[in-house]
């Protein structure tokens, strides 16, 4: 079972993440009654999912667009960026999109790929739970974001730019 | 230059600190290797053909007389007592130990220097122009604007983990020395009719396996913007760069591929959210960061001196030294002097502890206490006095600082090739050095004039050979090394890329084939004409004939 960091606590994670290709009934089927669904689900059955009266959240992979959700953001109470594998750093400018232009207040989670050494860069973009591969220690992933006391530039976390500050 | 505040200090404090545990656990085995990778490489860190070798940033180039002193001690108490100046005007260590590399970090930062984001997929090093700030034909002092862009790309928490690297250049001179139209990100300084300071953006210029000259998405875009505009052209190349082919994930691969216009809709379109945003500049950070780069106290002095022309009329070599080596400085009574690491025998670009500490104290006796590093590998004093010249050069001399040829055809531009470089595919120093030997004759040297020569062992570029007048690029044919010539290549306002001249060479053919190229040059020359001159009025195939005559 993954480790959930959310807002700076371990905390036990309600959410099931659906696969991509998995059919509506079966990600319906869930025995949790929180669901983060792939995005291609949710843009198809948008309304069976909203009348399903499961919680549903949606998860982005990196080569999905955040901005397909413009409409949808203010009413999600969770969306989830997929990293696929560490290296591949799309997900940061999701997160910033979602946030900064489409002002989504919900969970910002990443998902996938997650490394501890990581973590501190996708706070600053927004994302406020991370789903910790297995073999992470939760309590040095913790510790991890205050590796950095101060950043340069203007981000989601500190709109103002140090020089702003300085 | 500029100094550290408290600020700055903590954040490069803090950065130590977090790669000194990521290397701890690297070797305790609790990241793997490929984990490992984009984290060391974001701290200057690569596993080379022999030993890993770790490259400091210089930003835009300038150096304080104490940093390089700095650097003359690591490459002593480190490494093998001499480092290399690289193309990006950074410095590379070839033999450091791995677990010495967070001692030889922690050794940089009580001089403000670091080696973050000096390699990965992040946001390099920027670089500017080597006169920067002294330059006779300045529109305006780059080094500030460097200096605001370094803090705004340092640990910029979006893009570091970009499809690839990623260069930015800017030039604040009439004359381009930065080969700024091949950066991802090229920046020409500019005022306006009111006098207002802003910047002319190319995108997606670059060098590598695809050489592509920059297309200019914005043609005055005002100061304050700066930053915000930066933001929006990243966002879009983090976003839609490719990653599936790393040959192919360079900004000038998504920007051919959209088209300029496209490109710029993109960014525009990303760019309005941000606009007028906090990021945006204040004239008092800009006038913070330029308080930083002010002029020394200079004396008021003649523009001329007559010790140095009688100086310069005895001693032949100072005169050659004069000559090539010496340039125009905005102020009277002032040169600027560049010291050429082009010695025959000596891998370009590299230098000894030793020579590096004589530098510094050059540079605290003639000059400003600064020394600036440039893209060709060489190195400049920005502020000595014309009447101080010929101490200083019978000062360099003494160390073998001296080499009178800089801008003629031995000061090459060359990577380190095949000797030192895991990348390469052939060798390209000893290249460097059977042509140098072939032209050593000085005269012979400054009859043929103005050429630049550029050498990279790979596709890779690093010796920047396709905007060399002659270029020279390492190939690997079933095993063995050969030598493709590329002519008509330059790297200023009017920016070329070199074509291909024919089939590859042998290694021991190079000198040879240098030979006749220079002899259609000189046979057919007209006036005043350049190499490169001759070349854009010929054409390629007056010196295809010549070097391919007996071939078959």
């Amino acid at each position: 079972m993954p480790t959930l960091i959310k807002d700076g606590a371990i905390i036990d994670n309600p959410w099931h993440t659906v696969q991509k290709e998995t059919e509506l009934a079966e990600a319906l089927d869930a025995v949790e009654d929180h669901v983060i669904v792939p995005f291609s689900l949710w843009q198809e059955h948008k309304g069976e999912l909203g009348e399903s009266g499961k919680t549903v959240g949606v998860w982005l992979d990196s080569d999905d667009d955040p901005y397909e959700l413009a409409y949808d953001a203010g009413d999600l109470p969770l969306i989830a960026l997929n990293f696929p594998v560490f290296r591949d750093g799309r997900a940061f400018s999701s997160a910033a999109i979602l946030r900064g232009r489409l002002s989504f207040k919900g969970e910002l989670r990443a998902i996938g790929d997650v490394l501890r050494d990581q973590l501190f860069y996708m706070k600053r973009c927004g994302i406020n739970s991370f789903e910790l591969e297995d073999g992470i220690n939760a309590e040095e992933a913790l510790a991890s974001f205050n590796d950095f006391s101060e950043n340069y530039q203007s981000t989601i976390e500190t709109p103002e730019p140090l020089f702003q500050r300085r | 230059m500029y100094k550290y505040d408290d600020y700055d200090h903590q954040m490069l404090q803090d950065r130590i600190n977090q790669f000194r545990e990521q290397t701890r656990r690297y070797i305790a085995g609790e990241l793997t290797e490929e984990q490992f990778l984009p984290l060391r490489l974001q701290n200057g860190l690569y596993i080379q053909r022999l030993a890993p070798m770790i490259r400091v940033a210089i930003p835009y180039g300038c150096l304080s007389s104490a940093q390089l002193r700095k650097l003359a001690s690591i490459s002593r108490d480190y490494d093998k007592g001499y480092a290399h100046f690289s193309t990006r005007q950074n410095i590379q260590y070839n033999w450091p130990k791995l677990e010495q590399i967070p001692d030889m970090l922690a050794e940089l930062a009580e001089v403000e220097m670091h080696a973050i984001q000096t390699s990965g997929n992040c946001i390099r090093n920027t670089t500017t122009d080597q006169f920067a700030g002294v330059a006779p034909d300045e529109i305006e002092d780059s080094r500030p604007w460097c200096e605001i862009i370094r803090q705004w790309s340092t640990f910029h928490p979006e893009f570091a983990y970009l499809p690839r690297k990623f260069k930015i250049a800017v030039c604040g001179t009439a004359n381009d020395q930065a080969a700024t139209q091949v950066h991802d990100i090229g920046l020409y300084i500019k005022k306006n009719a009111e006098g207002e300071v802003g910047f002319q953006v190319l995108v997606g210029g670059g060098l590598g396996r695809t050489p592509v000259i920059g297309s200019e998405i914005c043609d005055f875009l005002p100061w304050k913007h700066l930053l915000t505009y930066l933001d929006a052209i990243m966002r879009v190349y983090n976003r839609f760069g490719r990653r599936d082919n790393k040959y192919k994930a360079r900004i000038k691969i998504l920007v051919k591929a959209m088209g300029a216009d496209a490109f710029r809709e993109k960014v525009e379109a990303e760019w309005l959210h941000d606009k007028d945003g906090p990021a945006t500049l204040t004239t008092k950070e800009v006038e913070r960061c330029r308080a930083y780069f002010t002029d020394p106290d200079y004396e008021v002095l003649e523009d001329s001196d007559a010790g140095i022309d009688e100086a310069a009329s005895r001693d032949v070599m100072f005169s050659h030294w004069l000559e090539r080596n010496v340039a125009p400085h905005k102020v009277s009574g002032y040169r600027i002097v560049n010291i050429c690491l082009k010695e025959t025998g000596v891998a370009p670009g590299d230098i000894t502890d030793r020579q590096m500490e004589y530098v510094a104290d050059l540079a605290d006796k003639f000059g400003s206490g600064e020394v600036r590093v440039t893209h060709e590998q060489n190195l400049v004093m920005p502020d000595v006095r014309l009447k101080d010249l010929y101490t200083l050069y019978e000062a360099c001399k003494s160390e073998s600082l001296a080499t009178p040829t800089l801008g003629l055809i031995s000061d090459i531009i060359c990577c380190p090739g095949g000797d030192f470089c895991s990348l390469a595919n052939a060798k390209s120093i000893p290249i460097a050095e059977s042509i140098q030997r072939r032209f050593e004759d000085i005269d012979r040297q400054k009859v043929i004039g103005d050429l630049t020569l550029n050498i990279s062992g790979c596709m890779n570029a690093c010796g920047h050979h396709h905007v060399g007048n002659i270029g020279i690029l390492g190939v690997d044919k079933k095993g063995q090394e050969f030598y493709q010539v590329t002519l008509g290549g330059s790297s200023d306002r009017t920016t070329q890329l070199g074509k291909v001249l024919g089939p590859s060479f042998a290694q021991e053919d190079m000198p040879d084939v240098m030979e006749k190229l220079i002899a259609v040059y000189l046979d057919n020359r007209q006036d005043s004409e350049t190499f490169l001159d001759t070349y854009n009025r010929l054409g390629m195939e007056p010196f295809k004939e010549r070097v391919y005559a007996n071939a078959d």
